[in-house]
């Protein structure tokens, strides 16, 4: 028997459209293997996903807030491979940002938050904008790899960073390895409070539609895609592949960034080590799952959330353990994949 | 080899190929093509670029599966669904880039999937190391199994390559332009082997474009054109002229009609130009040109003989070593490709889907690259859509794009259709100077003479046009003045009025003077 790919014309659009819906059918079916292991009654579990992530209000928002870093680091990796630029490091760009969040969130520039929240954003979008840089001229310069030079440079930031904690920034009363507390205007409002939703996520989604603008609508959006495509082409025709390629770094890394900022801001109001939760990885699985469209990484990081929200609920009350959540991410992941290719190839069964 | 064909004659062919066909998109790379090995023979596949030749072997070796046709090995009919079939079958072929691993050793590459190598699945380095020595010293392929490949020459690679191939004791072996990296001694020492290896039984199939090495190590050639078999002749039996007349073709004559123009003045002016090629030898050696306005400078000369390093060097996407690029009086050595775009010079590279477009992105996307930050098409940062689907829908109506739209994808268009929208591209930008790098390979015969007509407008305008082709009818047509490459330099340049194909195809040779001591000289240039 052989298995071939045959390839077909474009499906129409509404059966596009379900798609999604297959996929991610599929992944629950193949999880619900795996919950069924332990014992658990299946669709109990699932029931409890859902309410854990969108049940009450309290879940809604916690999900809201773990969806914000993962939101900024799927369009970081985005933009990075429309532009076949492989960055892998968006923990360590993340990690720069919340850094540069946490250094100048405890300087006082001045009493009012209008002033201080803007400088540390844009601190923070530079600061992981330069790390990507970085890697980025490697690539362009000296052809280096630059999935090995973006996902090492995570580890070297996060060393540094420890190593900052473990000496100038450990807190000098509890000796704790953390930096010291940001200032009040350094804190980022609250949008819908009690709720500990900050206004980090109006700048998650906000970036979401710019990336959008960016790619379709700006010169620079259309020389990142072009040299995606065909490199030698758009060199050819008059593009800067360097530059653009640097330019795409830097706010690939940018966009990184802005998450450690509002981790550190919205969030701990310090840093530690450990703020994030492998956003930076996480954001290479939602940035595939949107198909690298900015609109789509909204949609594929609060399904992430709500994942990885809903699963901590149901490991508390059941005995299934809370990396199912990672089962269910990577299965979800892999079956979106197969089933895009279906949109372009049907599956071709023969005897022989 | 005539004394091995007298001595053992056999009526059965080693390998048949019979009616082969094979299409990609819409270009027919073969064309219901023949072609039969009999054992202990040297046959040359001879042909242009694109002529079809690499891919009928990469047919025969598995890589490639025919749309129609039959392969017979020893008069059975056979399938190869990969090239572990086929070196099963006794076929082995050594392609033009390498297939080595840089950091193991001669015997580690030669013995990889070689399941006889390792019994038990322990590797049999001993035995393996014998065996080459072997190899190496029968064939004259001399290299040490024990270096690692990446110390290698460039010719000692293509013996480890060779050496691949009789380790797994194929009868046939395939060469796809085996003399194109090597240097010339190196040269004569691979025919040597050749010989040595047709003694011992092999036969071989040598794809070449180069006249001189056919005539010196075939024993018969046959000739494709367009991915059409020609014919076949006896390397005994003819001569080059006649080997390049069945290469170049007679068969379609092109009749562009031209206007008589009167402009006075000089557009672009090379000026001992010196270029190197990827492996970092000299492509384009110390060349000068002129063009003038109103007229049409064709370059002539076999592939591979420095017209693609000169057009990418022109283009500004290969540096000039030396020499200088006088565009109207501006020095455009080495600039890049957005500034001679702002000098007004149109480039049409000879790969249009490499270097000419992108071809994920749709007809107006593609339009607009290198006005994209222009305006109407572009303000402040944003691009203006409105004004660039306007733009890309007068040029579709213009150019005669066959489309559906604008936003359709360029890889869904024929490859007519294709080459229109970079010529669209390129013409739209009303260029003084434009340079024409095979612009009609692949077409079919309506689309090359919409390129021949647009480029006629073009000169009776006033502009100068360099026009690369390997064509030779098509550069007497189209060209005013035909300037002869061979060997990165200019062997002549000759009014097209008083060019015949003879006396081009005799400079495309390397033949200048076409007294009888020259000729005999050139041919016997590989002799040992």
């Amino acid at each position: 028997m052989r298995i071939k790919l045959v390839k077909r014309p474009p499906l129409p659009l509404w059966k596009r459209a379900l798609l999604p819906v297959w996929a991610i059918l599929l992944a629950f079916l193949i999880s619900g293997i795996f919950i069924a292991l332990t014992g658990t009654n299946v669709l109990e579990a699932f029931w409890l996903i859902i309410t854990g992530s969108l049940g009450s209000r309290f879940a809604f928002l916690e999900t809201l807030i773990k969806m914000t870093p993962m939101c900024l680091t799927g369009l970081a990796v985005t933009i990075a491979f429309r532009a076949k630029f492989w960055n892998i490091g968006a923990e360590g760009q993340l990690y720069m940002g919340a850094m540069a969040a946490a250094w100048i969130g405890i300087i006082p520039l001045s009493s009012s938050p209008f002033i201080q929240i803007p400088v540390i954003i844009m601190a923070g979008f530079v600061a992981g904008g330069l790390l990507a840089i970085f890697p980025a001229w490697l690539k362009v310069k000296f052809k280096v790899d630059d999935v090995v030079t973006t996902l090492m440079l995570n580890y070297v930031v996060i060393f540094l960073m420890r190593a900052l904690l473990d000496t100038v920034w450990r807190d000098p009363i509890s000796g704790w390895p953390h930096s010291p507390s940001i200032l009040p205007a350094a804190i980022f409002p609250r949008l819908l409070p009690p709720g500990r939703l900050h206004i980090g996520f109006l700048i998650a989604l906000g970036a979401a539609v710019l990336c959008f603008i960016l790619l379709k609508y700006t010169g620079l959006g259309y020389r990142l895609r072009a040299v995606g495509y065909n490199p030698q082409a758009s060199r050819y025709g008059g593009i800067n592949v360097k530059r653009t390629l640097l330019a795409t770094a830097f706010i690939s890394g940018g966009l990184a960034g802005l998450a450690g900022v509002g981790e550190v801001c919205g969030m701990q109001f310090y840093l530690i080590d450990g703020i994030s939760s492998g956003y930076g990885y996480y954001g290479v699985a939602i940035a595939m799952l949107a198909n690298l469209q900015p609109l789509g990484v909204i949609l594929a990081s609060f399904f992430f959330a709500v994942i990885f929200t809903g699963s901590q609920t149901m490991s508390r009350y059941t005995v299934v353990p809370v990396y199912i959540s990672d089962i269910m991410q990577g299965l979800t992941l892999i079956t979106m994949l197969m089933v895009l290719l279906l949109n372009r190839y049907k599956i071709k069964i023969s005897r022989k | 080899m005539s004394e091995n064909s007298t001595s053992n004659i056999t009526p059965h062919p080693l390998v048949e190929m019979r009616d082969i066909c094979k299409r990609f998109l819409d270009v027919k790379a073969e064309d219901h093509v023949d072609l039969s090995v009999y054992p202990r023979e040297i046959v040359g596949l001879l042909g242009e670029n694109g002529a079809g030749k690499t891919t009928l072997m990469k047919i025969l070796f598995g890589l490639y599966q025919p749309d129609s046709g039959a392969i017979l090995v020893n008069g059975e009919e056979v399938t190869f669904h990969s090239p572990l079939d086929t070196i099963q079958h006794g076929i082995g072929m050594v392609h033009q880039h390498f297939n080595l691993v840089d950091h193991h050793s001669v015997i580690e590459n030669i013995i990889i999937g070689d399941k006889k190598s390792s019994p038990r699945g322990i590797v049999d380095y001993r035995g393996a190391r014998k065996r080459i020595r072997e190899l190496s010293e029968r064939y004259g392929l001399e290299v040490d199994p024990d270096s690692e490949v990446w110390q290698l020459s460039v010719g000692e690679k293509q013996r480890v390559e060779i050496l691949k191939a009789l380790y797994r004791d194929v009868k046939l072996l395939i060469l796809d332009e085996p003399t194109a990296v090597l240097t010339p001694q190196e040269v004569v020492n691979l025919f040597i082997t050749l010989k040595q290896l047709v003694k011992h039984g092999l036969s071989i199939v040598f794809i070449s474009h180069k006249l001189n090495e056919v005539m010196e190590v075939t024993d018969r050639s046959v000739i494709l054109r367009r991915g059409r078999r020609i014919g076949e002749q006896k390397t005994s039996e003819t001569t080059k002229e006649k080997l390049a007349a069945m290469m170049v073709g007679t068969d379609e004559s092109f009749v562009v009609p031209k206007k008589a123009v009167s402009f006075q003045g000089e557009l672009l002016k090379i000026d001992s130009l010196t270029v190197k090629n990827d492996m970092g030898l000299v492509a384009v050696n110390n060349i000068s040109l002129t063009l003038n306005k109103g007229s049409t400078l064709g370059i002539a000369g076999v592939s591979g003989n420095g017209q693609r390093e000169l057009a990418e060097a022109l283009g500004g996407v290969r540096r000039a070593e030396s020499g200088r690029i006088i565009m109207e009086g501006k020095d455009i050595t080495n600039l890049p490709p957005a500034r001679l775009v702002e000098a007004k010079m149109a480039r049409i590279p000879e790969d249009r889907f490499r270097l000419g477009l992108v071809m994920d992105f749709n007809i107006a996307e593609n339009l607009v690259m290198e006005k994209h930050r222009q305006p109407p098409f572009s303000r402040g940062i944003f691009l203006s859509w409105p004004k660039i689907m306007e733009s890309a829908r007068g040029l579709i109506e213009k150019f005669d794009i066959r489309t559906p739209g604008a936003r359709t994808t360029t890889h869904s268009l024929s490859g007519g259709n294709i080459q229109k929208v970079l010529l669209a591209r390129e013409l739209s930008m009303d260029p003084t100077v434009v340079l024409a790098a095979q612009p009609t390979r692949g077409l079919d015969i309506g689309a090359v003479s919409f390129v021949h007509r647009l480029m006629e407008d073009e000169r009776s305008n006033g502009k100068g046009i360099l026009f690369i082709s390997e064509d030779l009818d098509e550069l007497l047509a189209v060209s005013d003045i035909i300037a002869v490459m061979y060997e990165g330099e200019i062997m002549g340049i000759i009014p097209a009025a008083e060019a015949t194909k003879e006396k081009l195809g005799r400079l495309m040779m390397g033949i200048k003077d076409s007294s009888p001591a020259e000729k005999t000289r050139e041919v016997s240039a590989y002799a040992d």
